[in-house]
Parts: structure tokens; C-alpha cells; sequence
């Protein structure tokens, strides 16, 4: 065909949103001979633009203004704690920072990537057949994925090796390495790159876990331990450890995002075309609104409203966004608590992380600002499948780590203080400069359950800039997370003391708290649009194609059924290439729906 | 210490000139970089001296080093004013705005410089009342305990409570003593020099892992260009 008829008026697919999910999506579709489209609310981004030093390691400009996430002036979402309060809006980012432009989260995400428990994928199995029906408590919603690790194996390796990731195999084709996670589940072959380095407080905690009588590993680092070439062709550079990794674009291409690892190669394929600045407002059906026809959005170059024609639709934003044009576009049924009818905006879920503190005599610096966002020092002893949490009564687990990521003054300054201390003046300051300089922080990165009464829908008095309604955030602590954090963080207790901290602060969540909207805590958000094998309680089967409308799949955090202990960037990867695989597979020689309810 | 918070030692006073005084003519600019020669384009001289003391008593001059006045906070707080985040442009501020409970997050109508301009003079007039001085006028233990009345909440500043004006000084003063120099803040880089962090040198291939030994190498700045109060910085992620 002559260039002219590319990029062709009606695209093949079009996909929604320039993440990780939908970079994945429209590579593997283009590979298939598909026409693509992918549309982007925000602007582009390249390292070779933006991303360059020294203006991408500006911590004003960066972590505290905030320049690559989510622009809340045109759009945000309201929260509240409980369903018989009023939500408000969330007028000021701070507990979680959704991304914007191209890159998406990818591009100011820290790196860590993990894969998965084998409880992670079986939950509600795996829990009954250890502890019995009886240990999952009312009310919470606990399901199994239907995809077992076997199937997604596949899926993890590749992800990895588009990603350059970094890190230690502990089981590789059934052969032991008598390194790496003891925990971690098999592999079909070695990480891309060896480990990072561990930094001096991984470190220390790696010997100190050790001699607690833990598990120490390398966490997997979507950071290049190494120079690196990725199947696509894309180049990576070392890691330094300038520690400008989260909330930053990397300036080294050495953290791994859609920017660097995934569009290098898919902007040169003719059969591609990435539109910037197009915020979709609506998946379009046809009269049986079974079949999407395309989408609407709004040019925000022109300020002019458009709509694109396709067979079929990619829905890949951010998981807040993913939920939310499900349910502004009409699609399937929004979730109800009280009759626990409909499946959008069910199982919503967060994290259950707390960050507790260690101090080392003055001798010790712990030069703070050196760091990478992947790496570092964990245990997996409370995250693995045989901890005994009939004794510790909970569901869920939580791995315990040091990943020292690069802590910038700005925020250190912000951070301390507090619990008691003064916040300011010269006592602040005092043990503020001491804080930088000889302590270093111990996370427990916890999963959060899924609850009747933990959901999205749409608010209904606040709008976004659009006119449309904006999302509602449902969302407190329970007592099982609550109890799964004040157990582990009091296991980091021994940790510490068998370091030689001179001072510890732990910290952990307390009965009956409440989720806090102005504290930063992650931006791990997930379920909403869940996959799942029973139409009345997931949205998407498990090639996380729509029940509803099969000619759409919603690729993402979105389709979690619970939280997990690990961050998600490595599921959603895995999720997204075991979804193509089965489009290109099975769906494209047949279209329709994949799995008959 | 003392000498720091007095009203003598900050020389707006002596040459003080609003930005908005224009007599048809550019002021040239200063002839230095010294913060103390900075006056203020959106504080007026009441606002900037308050501004002055009350970020010195958040981060004072101590044994440990200098304080906000030294680092050049009020001027880089007087410069942030006019940026997107100065104008509340960063935040969701569609109405309405409905009072809640703490943990929803700021539910005010107010954008920072909305902040600044409406607390700073009623403080300044609860301190007359209260003391017949305004606030730059008191002692340090005095100043001390109107910020702690602030930060506890217990003063209101019409309908701005004193608790969400004391988080965003206290938040503003810390960005202008630990932010890079190009935005007014951290003069000379004192504020990371006190606290050993190496500014924009991002890399530390050879100390990821010193055994606890202290890194060698002070500060380094942003080269000084981009400009970052040009409106193609500010305006480049649109």
C-alpha cells in the first residue's frame, strides 16, 4: 500500500490510554497486522526531550509540582470513608499520583516488578483449603482469578525481558540457584540482568534479616543493573543511582518505562498512529450495546470533539479511568452494595503500606539521596503462601523490604516531624538533618482485601471539566489489613534491633483508622473492572474481555479481583501480553466472546 | 539569633518599593543575588516582612545554619506566588466547597496566593490587638506562640482556619530552603549543604554502597539555564 493510505480514517483498534497496559496492547496488535490507534489525554513524552538532565532531576518541578502526573484542575475524583458520608473532591494530589502523558504511571513509576505469589492468582481457594470458609470474614470479597501461575509463566518472562529486568532466580526450570526469593515460584529462565547493587542500608538489612532468621533477596528491579537490549531493539543504559526514579522520567534510559522499552519501536511501524492530547469521554455501542463501535473524545488541541471508528477497542488507561469510562459509557452494571447486583466498580483495592524508621549511630551516613526505585533488600517470609496466618489471623500478606529509591531534601524536610516531635523550628531542624543523614526507612508494602462496601461509582454532584460526572472513591481500612500491618510491622521491630538501631520509630496502622486522602501512600489502585469466570460478579472473563460488549478488553490493574503484597506493574505486563496472546490467538480468527458464560 | 528576627536587619525596609509603584520605568534589576536585596512582585511590604519573620521562626538561624531569611525563602515563596501552583491552577477547585472531615483533604476555595493575602493581615491585626505590635514587631517567643496558635487551629483568619495557612507557609518554606537555587530558595545551597545532600549531581555509581562512610562532595546547582520562571518552562507540560 502507498503511504497515503496511512494512517488509514478507521483503524483496526483503538486503544485507550499510552501506558504500559496499552503500549503492550498496541505493540502485540501491530505485530498481529493490525491497524492501531492509541490515544493519549496528555502530552508526549521522550527522555530525549523532557526527560533530559538537569531539568528532569528538579524536585520542585518533579515529586513536588508534580509535572508528570495527573492535571487535577480538568479532572479528579471525590473520596470518602464510608458510604453514608458525603465524598469530597480530592483537590490536591498526595495519597496516590496517577499519571498523564504518554508513558502514563510507566514513566514515573519506581521500577519495582515483581511476579506473583501462588496464592496470589487462587486466594479464596487457597484460603478455604488451609484455614477453612469459615476464616474469611463477612463481607469481604475474595476470589480466585482463573489463570493459574503455569499459564501466565509465559507472560512474566517476557514482560521481563522487554523491561531489562534486574534480579536473582532462585528456581529456574525446576533447578535451584541457592540464591534469590527461597519463596519465589519457578521460572522458565533467568532475569535479563543480574542485581542491583544493594545500597549500604539494604545492606544492613539483608544481614540483619538474616540473622533474624529471615529470607533476605534482591527485589526485581525494573532497573538495568547492566547495559541492555530488549527484544524490540530498545537500548537501556546503567543504572547510576541518582535516585530520581519515582515521580521522575529516568535521564539515563535506564528505569524501564513504555517510553523507553515499548514506543522506540512502535513509532516507526506505519501501522500505528499515536494521538496526544485526546481525552476520550465515551466508548461508543451500537443499538444492541453489545458491540463497541468506537470512541468519542474531546481534541484538547483544538478544543473540538471527535470520534474514531474501530472493530476493536483497547480500554488500557489508568485503573481510576478504566472504571470510570465503563461506567460513564454505560457498560455493564454498576456495582450496588446493598444487593451486591452489578460488577463495575466492585472489589476496589488499595495497599496497606506503612513506612517505619531506623536510626544508626553518627558515624553511619546513609547518604539517603543515593538510590534506584527497584532495588533493594526484601523478605518475602510474611508474603509467602506457607506463613501461618491461622495463627496471625489475617488474609492477605505483606513483604517487608529496604528499597532506598532516592530521598530528596524537599521531601525528607516535609517528612519530618511529627508523631510527637516538633514539625518546626529549631528542634525540627536539628533532628530533621539527623534523620538525612543516619537513618533509612523499612516498609511493610501489605495487600488490601476486597469489601462489600469498598467500591467506585460515579459522584453525584462533582463534575470534570467535561461535564461528565467524576468517580467516587469508597474506600477505608479494615480489620483483617489493619491486623496483617501491625504484625508484620512489629516483626521489623526485631529487624531492627538485631541491626543496632539506635532508634527506631515504627509505624503502623491502628484500629479503627481511617484511610487518610492527604498522605502519600501509593498509587497502586486496583480492581473495579475484575476479571473472573461468573458474569454477576466480575466484569471481564479471563482474557479480560467485557461479559457485555466482546469487541472490548479493559487491560490494567483494573481487572485485580483483591490486592496483593507485591507492586502490580509486573501483573498488569503479564495480564496484558496473556490477553494479546489469546486476541491474536483465538479472538481475531473468530471474533466474539472467548469463554460462554 | 535575635538579630535575625528584628525588624533592622531586613533592608526591603530601608529601599522598600512594590512592584506595582511603576513610574513608567523598568526597576534595573538588583545588582546581586543577595536575598535581602530582593523585593517582593506579588507581597506588598506588610505581607513580605511578615513573611520574612514568620518562615525564620519555621526554619531558624542556628548552630546548625542559616535560616529561611539567609536562604532566600520569602522571595522564593514571593516568586512561586505567580507561577500555576501560586494561582491554584494545580488543584481540582470546582465548586462547591463543602467543609468535611479532616482526612478528605483540603475542601477550601482558596488557592495559595488566595492563602497568603487573606491570613497574613488579619494575623498582622490579631497581633496589634494582642500585643500592640504586629507580628514582625514581637519578640521570637511571642511570634512563636501565633504560629503555634496557627498550627493547633485555634486562630481563624475570617474564614481561612489558621491550621490551613500555617500547612502551606510551613510547606512553602521548606520547598524555598531545600529547592534548587534558579527558583530564589536555598541561597548559596545552604540548605543542602546543612543537610549533606549533593544537589543535581545524579551519580553515584561509586557510592552505592560505602559502607556508612560520609559522601565527599558538596552541592552542585542546576546549570542556569533553562530559566524556570520563563513561560515556556512553566507552560511546557501545558
Amino acid at each position: 500500500m502507498t503511504d497515503q493510505t496511512f494512517p488509514p480514517a478507521k483503524p483496526d483498534v483503538v486503544v485507550i490510554g499510552a501506558g504500559w497496559a496499552g503500549s503492550i496492547m498496541a505493540k502485540e496488535l501491530t505485530e498481529a497486522g493490525l491497524n492501531v490507534t492509541m490515544l493519549e489525554r496528555g502530552h508526549d513524552h521522550s527522555t530525549a526531550v523532557e526527560g533530559t538532565y538537569p531539568g528532569s532531576i528538579d524536585e520542585l518541578r518533579g515529586a513536588v509540582r508534580k509535572r508528570l502526573f495527573q492535571k487535577l484542575a480538568r479532572t479528579s475524583l471525590t473520596i470518602r470513608n464510608r458510604p453514608d458520608q458525603t465524598a469530597l473532591p480530592y483537590r490536591q494530589l498526595a495519597a496516590f499520583l496517577p499519571g498523564e502523558g504518554v508513558g502514563g504511571a510507566g514513566l514515573h513509576w519506581s521500577g519495582c516488578h515483581f511476579r506473583v505469589t501462588e496464592d496470589d492468582l487462587r486466594l479464596r481457594s487457597a484460603t478455604i483449603e488451609r484455614y477453612g470458609q469459615k476464616f474469611i470474614p463477612k463481607d469481604m470479597h475474595l476470589q480466585d482469578y482463573g489463570i493459574s501461575y503455569g499459564e501466565l509463566e509465559p507472560f512474566f518472562d517476557k514482560a521481563e525481558k522487554v523491561f531489562g529486568t534486574s534480579g536473582e532466580a532462585s528456581s529456574v526450570q525446576g533447578q535451584k540457584t541457592g540464591r534469590g526469593n527461597v519463596f519465589a515460584l519457578d521460572r522458565s529462565s533467568h532475569f535479563p540482568l543480574p542485581p542491583m547493587a544493594d545500597t549500604f542500608s539494604a545492606s544492613v538489612f539483608r544481614q540483619a534479616a538474616r540473622e533474624a532468621g529471615f529470607h533476605p533477596y534482591s527485589m526485581p528491579a525494573a532497573n538495568a543493573s547492566q547495559p541492555y537490549t530488549n527484544p524490540y531493539g530498545c537500548q537501556m543504559g546503567p543504572c547510576n543511582f541518582c535516585g530520581y526514579c519515582s515521580g521522575y522520567a529516568c535521564y539515563l534510559y535506564s528505569k524501564a518505562s513504555p517510553n523507553v522499552n515499548i514506543l522506540p519501536a512502535l513509532r516507526q511501524d506505519k501501522r500505528f498512529r499515536l494521538i496526544t492530547q485526546a481525552q476520550v469521554l465515551e466508548i461508543l455501542l451500537d443499538d444492541t450495546r453489545k458491540r463497541a463501535t468506537g470512541v468519542r473524545y474531546i481534541d484538547l488541541k483544538t478544543d473540538s470533539e471527535q470520534v474514531i471508528e474501530a472493530d476493536l477497542v483497547i480500554l488500557s488507561a489508568f485503573q481510576l479511568h478504566n472504571v470510570h469510562l465503563m461506567l460513564t459509557s454505560g457498560i455493564g452494571k454498576p456495582y450496588d452494595p446493598v444487593s451486591q447486583s452489578g460488577t463495575i466498580g466492585r472489589n476496589f483495592t488499595y495497599q496497606t503500606i506503612t513506612s517505619s524508621r531506623v536510626w544508626l549511630p553518627e558515624n553511619r551516613c546513609t547518604n539517603q539521596f543515593v538510590g534506584a526505585g527497584g532495588a533493594g533488600v526484601a523478605i518475602d517470609d510474611f508474603n509467602q503462601p506457607g506463613f501461618d496466618r491461622g495463627r496471625a489471623g489475617f488474609i492477605g500478606g505483606s513483604p517487608v523490604w529496604v528499597n532506598q529509591a532516592g530521598l530528596k531534601p524537599i521531601a525528607a524536610a516535609q517528612g519530618s516531624g511529627g508523631k510527637g516531635s516538633p514539625r518546626w523550628g529549631g528542634a525540627y531542624k536539628a533532628a530533621m538533618i539527623d534523620q538525612y543523614r543516619h537513618s533509612f526507612s523499612i516498609d511493610a508494602h501489605g495487600s488490601n482485601m476486597a469489601y462489600r462496601d469498598v467500591y467506585l461509582d460515579l459522584d453525584p454532584t462533582w463534575r470534570n471539566a467535561y461535564g461528565q460526572p467524576m468517580l467516587r472513591m469508597t474506600f477505608t481500612w479494615k480489620d483483617n489489613d489493619i491486623r496483617m500491618n501491625q504484625y508484620v510491622v512489629r516483626q521489623i521491630g526485631d529487624i531492627a534491633q538485631a541491626m543496632g538501631a539506635t532508634r527506631t520509630s515504627l509505624n503502623s496502622l491502628l484500629p479503627g483508622q481511617l484511610f487518610d486522602s492527604r498522605i502519600y501512600q501509593t498509587t497502586h489502585l486496583s480492581g473495579g473492572v475484575i476479571l473472573g469466570s461468573n458474569p454477576k460478579t466480575s466484569a471481564l472473563n479471563r482474557y479480560l474481555q467485557s461479559w457485555d460488549v466482546p469487541n472490548l478488553f479493559v487491560i490494567g490493574s483494573s481487572a485485580f479481583p483483591q490486592g496483593m503484597g507485591y507492586n502490580p506493574t509486573g501483573l498488569v505486563a503479564a495480564l496484558a501480553y496473556w490477553s494479546a496472546y489469546h486476541i491474536r490467538q483465538t479472538y481475531l480468527r473468530n471474533p466474539g466472546p472467548m469463554v460462554h458464560a | 539569633m535575635g538579630g535575625a528576627a528584628s525588624l533592622s536587619s531586613i533592608p526591603l525596609l530601608s529601599h522598600a518599593a512594590r512592584a506595582d509603584e511603576k513610574d513608567g520605568k523598568q526597576q534595573p534589576a538588583p545588582p546581586d543575588d543577595d536575598p535581602a536585596h530582593y523585593r517582593p512582585v506579588f507581597f506588598s511590604v506588610e505581607e513580605y516582612l511578615f513573611l520574612c519573620h514568620a518562615c525564620e521562626r519555621i526554619f531558624p538561624q542556628d548552630e546548625n545554619g542559616p535560616g529561611a531569611q539567609a536562604l532566600g525563602v520569602p522571595r522564593f515563596i514571593d516568586r512561586q506566588m505567580t507561577t500555576p501552583y501560586g494561582r491554584g491552577d494545580l488543584w481540582y477547585m470546582k465548586a462547591p466547597f463543602v467543609n468535611g472531615p479532616p482526612e478528605l483533604g483540603y475542601q477550601l476555595p482558596y488557592s495559595p496566593q488566595d492563602l497568603y493575602r487573606g491570613a497574613i493581615t488579619p494575623i498582622n491585626t490579631h497581633c496589634l490587638m494582642l500585643h500592640d505590635a504586629v507580628f514582625a514587631a514581637l519578640s521570637p517567643q511571642w511570634q512563636d506562640e501565633v504560629l503555634h496558635a496557627l498550627e493547633d487551629n485555634r486562630l481563624h483568619l475570617n474564614d481561612i482556619p489558621g491550621a490551613a495557612f500555617f500547612e502551606q507557609l510551613r510547606t512553602n518554606t521548606l520547598e524555598g530552603a531545600f529547592s534548587d537555587p534558579a527558583y530564589g530558595g536555598n541561597h548559596n545551597m545552604a540548605g543542602w549543604k546543612m543537610m549533606d545532600f549533593p544537589g543535581a549531581r545524579a551519580d553515584f555509581m561509586d557510592w552505592i554502597n560505602q559502607n556508612g562512610a560520609r559522601y565527599p562532595l558538596g552541592p552542585v546547582g542546576m546549570p542556569p539555564k533553562p530559566d524556570p520562571y520563563s513561560a515556556s518552562f512553566q507552560n511546557e507540560e501545558g
